[in-house]
């Protein structure tokens, strides 16, 4: 991959503003320079989002232990068996999927906890759908155009991207890594977020590495911009210079290509150990759409779900040993998140469809580990139609966040997620 | 690395005639490529394609229109609607807005172009014989000048360099209006030369003695009927200097005889004439329509096989444009896989051919105010990054198009580069506004639509990568663009049906607000993706 794919998309979500939206800026223009909320500038606590992609089987990642025949019952062609499910220290009624083995341990720890059947009234099962309102955070029949983060940092920094960088924030306010920049950091105006799209740009970008298309006429044109577009970008430098002060990282990440996820996770503790002040950064892996064969025939342990949870477990384990060992542990919580969940029971093509409400998982040195809300009713007989209802609103996950881990004053939680979200005791 | 030598040369291209071709060649000699465009000349041949883009007669477009009367101001003799070049006042406050109406007026014609090289060929002129507005300060004389450029597009060059030599915007931005045998002015004798025919080329070795002679035989050209309508350059015997003028040897020694009276406007011919028995007139400017229309460089295999050729078919062809024109653009070497793409577009190409590429609605002809206020955004936009249209930077035009080695690298640095971003960001996200919730913005689902299959996201990908770049993109950033974008992160063939689920959707239940606002934003991210990347940038 080349390093203008890096360069490409670190200007996606940067707008830089001279003229773009003129009116807007004015607006902007109205505003105090430093908002009142701008003390939290200099907090140096860090969210870290894990998108999984694809409506991730929460009833097969969080298993209902205390119910586990009708769990069988359900998912006659994909259930786990009894004996290989993780067992949680303190919590006998919920078990994990064998390949969890890190967020066990982490979970064992007093690092990792579990918000169980997380949603929203009325949910949604399409994946376009479901995934704006997660990213907007807005209720199921609305349609929200700025994202729940965006709303946060436009909180924080209100006159974005005007006068940034500065020597207040002179870094981006959130980094999305393996992918263009979601509509979760959409703001008002502008978006606040920007993107590395692929590791490699990352690591071409830090390393210096010069592209080569110069040997054709318009190869040597495209390099010449590609430079430029290095030049003008305002992000390129800091990046680089927070990257260049971790000279070593954890041993046990797994082989560059092996883990999308850890390898997006390695950037992201470079980046935080390294110094930048981004306040959200957000990975993603996929995809969990499992409609047929999630799990393999014969061992019910192995097969694309347990691959695809094997990443996530594998990265946020070797990614929180990182931080440690770069001494940045402490400031660092993370989250995972899916569109939605699946229908309790199994479909006949050895998958699971579209559902409700799922388990989250939060992470970080300083969480309140456990598990919060009970395991969804698994009715003895299950049918297609059976969902796991909603226990918690998943922008009380945010509420939360943003008031106990970003010391949010109440009311502007509040304005940010534009209702009162019950707190939870996650952190 | 060096970048390879292009070895095609000047004869016919008998290759392949796809929707590539058609595209690369409409890249080109319009600004920007629309798909419907690639595809009635796809249904036609080359040479009918090159035939219509060049051959086709342009009636002269309505004049442009006071639109600028506001609570603050109103023309006394133009009423708001009506066509000021038929003004016989001009003074200080009409001038500026005129000056603004005519840049207004010429965006909307490029925008609105028919399907013909003559817009692109008026642009090519305005940079050759570079006049600037706000120095001429006089919006009939730029609108008269503009209409000569039109006239000549693709007419006799030889001709056309004597009517600009006549011509009243000419005259006075070149000081040709002061030129008399009391004080000759050399600045038009010089650019006539320098800048205008023979050039600065390797082969060009005008004197200084040659400029001064040059400006002696052009005494007595002055404007006529200054602030009307029908302003017009004229001879006037008693400026004139009749003496004899001596050309050094670079004119072969010629003597051009000075002539007495009315007659000493034939000295003109006298000096056409002299300047157009030097081959270095036909190289010069097949050259530059070289740089214009193909590549910035050009090495020693590109003049040997190309320019030379190419100029004596223009010295063959009694220096009409059209002969070259054909030749240059129904080459191998135009049609060279080698040269697409290697242009890096102007900021009016790239302003210019997003309107067109886009489909971009302006406001039609009733509402001029507001359509004259959307065109003139789009000409700013485009001044901003470097390309004021009515107002080069200097006589010799912009540096883009001749200063060597950059070239057309110069339109990006760190200053525009941005602002090309901003501008693409802008247009795909809120465009420009006016009162009355007036708006130009890319309609992303209109765009869409147009293609052959666009619930198929990878053929949706593919169809506007083809249509928005020359050079293409790897297959794993399409992929990457698919997944990230239209499939909001879900990944494998089996996910691409939500795509087309959405896409369908849209058309079975048009008034599902969020999922054509979904659909609306996954294509507003793939095409503002697109035109962030350096190949959007290239044609």
């Amino acid at each position: 991959m080349k390093r203008k794919d890096f360069i490409k998309n670190t200007m996606l979500g940067v707008a830089l503003p001279t003229f773009l939206n003129g009116i807007s800026l004015k607006a902007l223009a109205g505003t105090p320079f430093m908002h009142a909320l701008s003390g939290y500038m200099n907090d140096d606590k860090v969210l870290v989002l894990v998108q999984l992609a694809g409506g991730n089987d929460g009833i097969n990642t969080v298993i209902p232990f205390d119910q586990f025949s009708a769990y069988t019952n359900a998912r006659t062609n994909i259930a786990l068996p009894e004996n290989k499910v993780l067992r949680l220290n303190g919590f006998d009624q919920v078990a994990l999927h064998p390949s969890l083995t890190e967020l066990q341990k982490l979970f064992n720890d007093g690092r990792l906890g579990i918000v169980q059947a997380v949603s929203y009234p009325k949910p949604n099962f399409s994946h376009f759908r479901a995934t704006d309102i997660w990213m907007t955070g807005s209720d199921s029949d609305k349609v929200m155009n700025t994202g729940w983060a965006g709303r946060f940092l436009n909180e924080v920094y209100p006159q974005f991207p005007n006068n940034y960088p500065n020597a207040v924030m002179p870094d981006p306010l959130a980094i999305q890594v393996g992918s263009v920049v979601s509509s979760t950091f959409q703001g008002p105006a502008f978006s606040m977020g920007l993107a590395i799209s692929n590791p490699n740009n990352f690591y071409n970008l830090i390393e210096g590495k010069v592209n080569v298309n110069s040997n054709s006429r318009w190869g040597e044109q495209l390099d010449y911009i590609e430079e430029m577009s290095l030049k003008t970008d305002q992000y390129a430098d800091v990046i680089k210079k927070a990257a260049l002060k971790i000279t070593k990282q954890s041993d046990k990440y797994p082989a560059p290509g092996k883990n999308p996820l850890a390898d997006q996770l390695k950037i992201v503790a470079r980046l935080i150990a390294g110094g930048l002040k981004t306040k959200i950064y957000m990975v993603n892996t996929g995809s969990f759409d499992t409609h047929s064969k999630q799990t393999d025939d014969a061992d019910k342990t192995i097969g694309t779900h347990a691959n695809l949870l094997k990443r996530v477990s594998e990265a946020i384990g070797v990614f929180m040993d990182d931080l440690n060992y770069l001494q940045a542990g402490d400031r660092v919580m993370g989250m995972t998140f899916s569109e939605f969940g699946r229908r309790i029971k199994s479909n006949a093509s050895g998958g699971t469809d579209h559902g409700a409400a799922a388990p989250l998982f939060y992470f970080g040195n300083k969480v309140k580990a456990g598990v919060i809300g009970a395991n969804p009713i698994i009715p003895i007989n299950a049918t297609v139609n059976d969902n796991v209802p909603m226990q918690n609103d998943f922008r009380s996950v945010y509420a939360s966040i943003l008031q106990n881990w970003f010391s949010l004053q109440p009311s502007d939680v509040q304005n940010i997620l534009q209702k009162d979200f019950a707190m939870l005791p996650i952190v | 690395m060096e970048v390879p030598q292009v070895n095609s040369g000047i004869k016919k291209y008998r290759g392949k005639w796809t929707k590539v071709q058609v595209t690369h060649l409409l890249k080109r000699t319009m600004f920007g490529a629309k798909k419907e465009d690639i595809e009635y000349f796809s249904s036609k041949s080359l040479r009918k394609t090159i035939d219509e883009l060049i051959d086709t007669i342009e009636t002269e477009p309505t004049p442009p229109l006071n639109n600028y009367n506001d609570d603050k101001y109103s023309d006394p003799q133009i009423k708001s609607g009506d066509t000021w070049i038929t003004a016989t006042k001009q003074t200080g406050m009409e001038v500026g807005r005129r000056k603004n109406s005519l840049k207004s007026w010429w965006t909307g014609l490029m925008i609105n172009q028919n399907k013909t090289i003559q817009e692109k060929m008026v642009l090519f002129w305005h940079n050759h014989f570079s006049t600037e507005s706000n120095n001429v300060d006089n919006a009939t004389w730029s609108y008269l000048h503009n209409k000569l450029l039109r006239q000549y597009a693709s007419g006799n060059f030889k001709e056309m360099v004597k009517a600009i030599t006549l011509d009243p915007c000419m005259l006075k931005y070149l000081n040709g209006n002061n030129n008399n045998k009391k004080a000759p002015d050399e600045n038009y004798g010089r650019e006539l030369q320098e800048l205008f025919t023979v050039g600065k080329g390797i082969g060009s070795h005008y004197t200084e003695a040659d400029v001064k002679a040059a400006a002696r035989v052009l005494t007595g050209f002055r404007i006529e009927n200054k602030v009307l309508p029908e302003a017009h350059g004229i001879f006037d015997a008693t400026r004139h200097d009749d003496t004899d003028k001596q050309f050094s040897s670079f004119y072969n020694n010629t003597i051009i005889n000075g002539r007495k009276g009315k007659d000493g406007e034939q000295e003109l011919d006298d000096l056409m004439n002299m300047i157009f028995a030097q081959e270095e007139v036909s190289k010069f400017i097949c050259r530059k329509l070289y740089r214009f229309f193909v590549y910035h460089n050009i090495d020693e295999a590109t003049e040997k096989n190309i320019i030379e050729p190419l100029a004596k078919t223009f010295r063959k062809n009694n220096y009409e444009i059209k002969s070259v024109l054909k030749e240059l653009l129904s080459s191998r070497h135009f049609f060279d896989t080698a040269n697409y793409g290697c242009i890096i577009k102007s900021p009016i190409d790239f302003c210019v051919g997003l309107c067109r590429e886009y489909n971009i609605q302006f406001p039609n002809n009733d509402d001029y105010v507001n359509q004259y206020a959307f065109w003139l955004n789009i000409q700013q936009t485009a001044a901003q990054m470097q390309q004021n249209l009515g107002d080069p930077p200097n006589v010799a035009g912009w540096q883009a198009y001749y200063q060597v080695p950059q070239f057309d690298k110069i339109w990006i640095n760190s200053d525009t580069l941005p602002k090309r971003n901003q501008f693409t960001d802008r247009m795909i996200n809120n465009g420009f506004g006016r009162q009355g919730n007036k708006k130009i913005v890319i309609d992303p689902i209109a765009f869409a639509q147009q293609f052959s299959n666009p619930s198929n996201p990878d053929m949706l990908i593919n169809e506007s990568i083809e249509l928005l770049y020359m050079t293409g993109l790897p297959d794993k950033e399409k992929q990457y663009l698919k997944e990230g974008i239209l499939l909001s992160g879900l990944q494998g063939m089996m996910s691409d049906h939500y795509w087309t689920d959405a896409w369908n959707k849209l058309k079975d239940k048009p008034d599902d607000v969020s999922n054509k606002k979904d659909v609306a934003n996954k294509l507003k991210k793939l095409y503002q993706y697109l035109m962030n990347l350096p190949q959007y940038q290239l044609s």
